[in-house]
């Protein structure tokens, strides 16, 4: 048992899961010598050499297409996107390919590759560096989209997709990368997709949130009685988990940084709306990022839902 | 006087630019010179300023690449359109754009050209056709072949020149985009700056060939590939580009040679950390674009010791002014953050 931050932790699962299955094979822009922009992969082509942890070309198509061709052999790759904004020219592999192999083929081969990426607001820079698309990835079938939110959780999420027999786009927020560190096991241990998890149990307003926002929405819980779930999986998401707190609260607020129209609060919010209506003591809250581009640091703070908001949310269902 | 100027210049290639430099006049060698240094004393401000941290966004300085943006930007004209990338504060310099609203931009104040919302990577001037450049490597390759079509269906004499680096020829974008061009036989310039490394990658872990310029030739369009720390090689690969743009020829693909000094983000130089060798920058900063012409320069009488302390000083006061003006401006109020993203 070691005190790792995110970083660390996705390290420890990648090496582990390499040692294990030597099916795993990594690759993606300046992985290997430089260990990603991020240094997530660092000292991994020390220990697996150059055919496991591959430094591939600059270009995100042909990173996230070769990977898929690559699983559909038989192997398992694990791509590195530097940022998520990258991968968009790589979207094509994803949605007309990896997520449709299985299908495709009537089943009979499958696309277990895993994607990589940062995503979310995190190291103050505008735009393309800081999005929160994960909607995107999660409309589309075939493809699960998981997001960790703490050293933990990231290694047993990361070792669960690494396992999964589909196509798995795991989202890395890049504020928390270093700056929270727990307790991680040194050995490996998988926390199982399509599971939420309980992160504080409460009474009176379930709140669903995932990564970087779930620290958000706890800290703004203080006062409230609040029942905070840690959605981890996106897709397929928890619907169960979602279900039995909202029975219990009556009352439910979503945060999350993305832009609220098409996002991913809307899902939850129709599911609620589809099958616990008669428990809601009033009307579901979205806090969620504006229809606008991530801006330039002096604009992201106003950018970012802040804890004011989401208090504020928990007010109103509370008053409703 | 720039301080490089006691950096030797490279015999071999010595004799060739002083016949290449003797067909061209004063004014305009002046021209490319106060270009160059315009660049490299503006990044050097940032370099200076940048520990302060009152700059909002993170910077992709072309210290050591200025010979290109100048060489080419010279065959522009105002109405000419260029696409830059994440290293885009030399082309926007060459292309036109002022100093006080790129400064301004740097530390996100609301004087920026992106109105301080967009940083050091979306650089915005229409008036002098920077049509707007973004983070995404290769982004600009097919906006720009856009761009010159569109000229050619309004029938515009306009021509457009993109910029990127040896790593955003290996995104698809560029082939979908030369090839275009190509076909439709567009006034467009395509201008690889090969500077040897993506990020810390150099290009011959990514490439197997390391052969951009002769790329062309599938599509069948001319390719050169030049010294790109030699601005007259510069200038006149633009020159021959540019008519070919502008006589209905198609596009040129210009591969220029270089290097950057800095790392490839932020104000420092990177060996220290492991990135790149010390012994590979110092024999690029011996072939300093400016340094070279500079010395060229003084032995052509062109220009003597006085002129060069003058056009210093004159620039020196150019980025004082617009580092004044960046600070001194206010930053964007919150409303604007819902601003431009529809037609209001
Ligand atoms: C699509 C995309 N992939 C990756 C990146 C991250 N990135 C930014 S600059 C860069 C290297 C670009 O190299 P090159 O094109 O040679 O330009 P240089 O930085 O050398 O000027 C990388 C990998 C990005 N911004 N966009
Ligand atoms: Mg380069």
């Amino acid at each position: 048992m070691a005190k790792l931050n995110i970083v660390q932790a996705i390290n420890s699962a990648l090496k582990n899961e390499m040692k294990r299955n030597s099916d795993v094979v990594l690759l993606g822009e300046d992985i290997g010598r430089d260990g990603g922009v991020f240094r997530v992969t660092e000292g991994l082509l020390e220990i697996f050499g150059p055919e496991r942890v591959i430094d591939t070309p600059l270009a995100e198509l042909g990173i996230i297409g070769s990977a898929i061709g690559m699983a559909a052999y038989g192997l398992k790759p694990v791509a590195e996107i530097q940022f998520m904004a990258f991968s968009y020219a790589g979207l094509e592999q994803i949605f007309s390919h990896a997520g449709r192999i299985r299908s495709r083929s009537r089943g009979r081969f499958t696309c277990p590759i895993v994607v990589r990426m940062p995503y979310g607001i995190g190291i103050k820079a505008p735009e393309l560096h800081s999005e929160s698309a994960e909607a995107l990835f999660c409309h589309m079938p075939g493809i699960k989209v998981v997001v960790p939110s703490s050293p933990y959780n990231a290694k047993g999420l990361l070792t669960s997709a690494l396992r999964d027999p589909d196509p798995v786009i795991f989202l890395e927020p890049s504020r928390l990368y270093r700056s929270i560190k727990t307790d991680v096991p040194d050995e490996d241990y998988a926390i199982p997709l399509g599971k939420a998890a309980i992160y504080q149990e409460g009474k009176d307003i379930t709140v669903v949130a995932w990564g970087a926002m779930l620290h958000r929405a706890a800290e703004a819980s203080a006062g409230f009685d609040a029942e905070i779930i840690d959605l981890m999986t996106l897709k397929p998401f928890d619907e169960e988990a979602i279900l039995n707190s909202v029975r219990k609260t009556g009352r439910l607020v979503i945060a999350h940084e993305a832009t609220r129209s098409g996002g991913l609060g809307a899902e939850i919010a129709a599911l609620v709306a589809e099958e616990a209506v008669m428990h809601l003591k009033a009307p579901v809250i979205r806090v969620a990022g504006p229809e606008a581009v991530t801006p330039m640091a002096k604009l992201e703070d106003a950018y970012m839902p802040q804890i004011d908001r989401i208090r504020k949310a928990f007010a109103t269902v509370m008053e409703f | 006087m720039y301080t490089l100027n006691a950096m030797p210049a490279i015999k071999t290639q010595k004799k060739a630019a002083e016949k290449e430099a003797s067909v061209y006049s004063s004014a305009l060698q002046i021209q490319l010179y106060t270009a160059m240094l315009r660049i490299r004393l503006f990044e050097e401000k940032i370099v200076a300023l940048y520990p302060e941290q009152e700059m909002k966004c993170p910077v992709h300085l072309c210290i050591g690449q200025e010979a290109i943006a100048a060489g080419i930007c010279a065959n522009l004209e105002k109405r000419d359109y260029v696409f830059s990338n994440h290293r885009g504060h030399g082309h926007s310099l060459a292309k036109g754009a002022g100093m006080k609203p790129l400064m301004a931009e740097f530390y996100g104040k609301a004087t920026g050209c992106s109105k301080g919302k967009g940083g050091s990577m979306h650089i915005v001037d229409v008036p002098n056709g920077l049509l707007g450049t973004s983070a995404i490597v290769g982004g600009g390759i097919p906006m720009a072949v856009g761009s010159a079509l569109a000229s050619k269906i309004r029938g515009e004499q306009s021509i457009t020149a993109v910029f990127f680096g040896d790593g955003a020829f290996e995104e698809g974008a560029f082939y979908e985009s030369f090839n275009f061009a190509a076909l439709k036989r567009l006034p467009v310039i395509f201008v690889c700056e090969n500077n040897f490394y993506a990020t810390n990658s150099h290009q011959r872990a990514r490439q197997f060939a390391c052969k951009i310029s002769s790329s062309a030739v599938a599509f069948d369009a001319p390719g050169v590939c030049i010294d790109g720390n030699d601005v007259l090689s510069a200038y006149k690969a633009g020159k021959d580009a540019a008519q070919r743009a502008r006589n209905n020829g198609g596009p040129t693909l210009i591969e220029a040679t270089t290097y950057r000094w800095k790392g490839h983000v932020g104000p420092d130089t990177d060996h220290e950390k492991g990135c790149r060798p010390k012994d590979e920058l110092l024999e690029w900063v011996k072939k300093c674009p400016i340094g070279r012409f500079e010395k060229h320069l003084l032995e052509t009488g062109i220009l003597d010791a006085n002129a060069l302390i003058a056009i210093t000083g004159e620039i020196n006061s150019e980025v004082d002014d617009a580092v004044k003006f960046a600070k001194e401006s206010p930053y964007p109020d919150v409303s604007e953050l819902l601003t431009q993203v529809y037609s209001d």
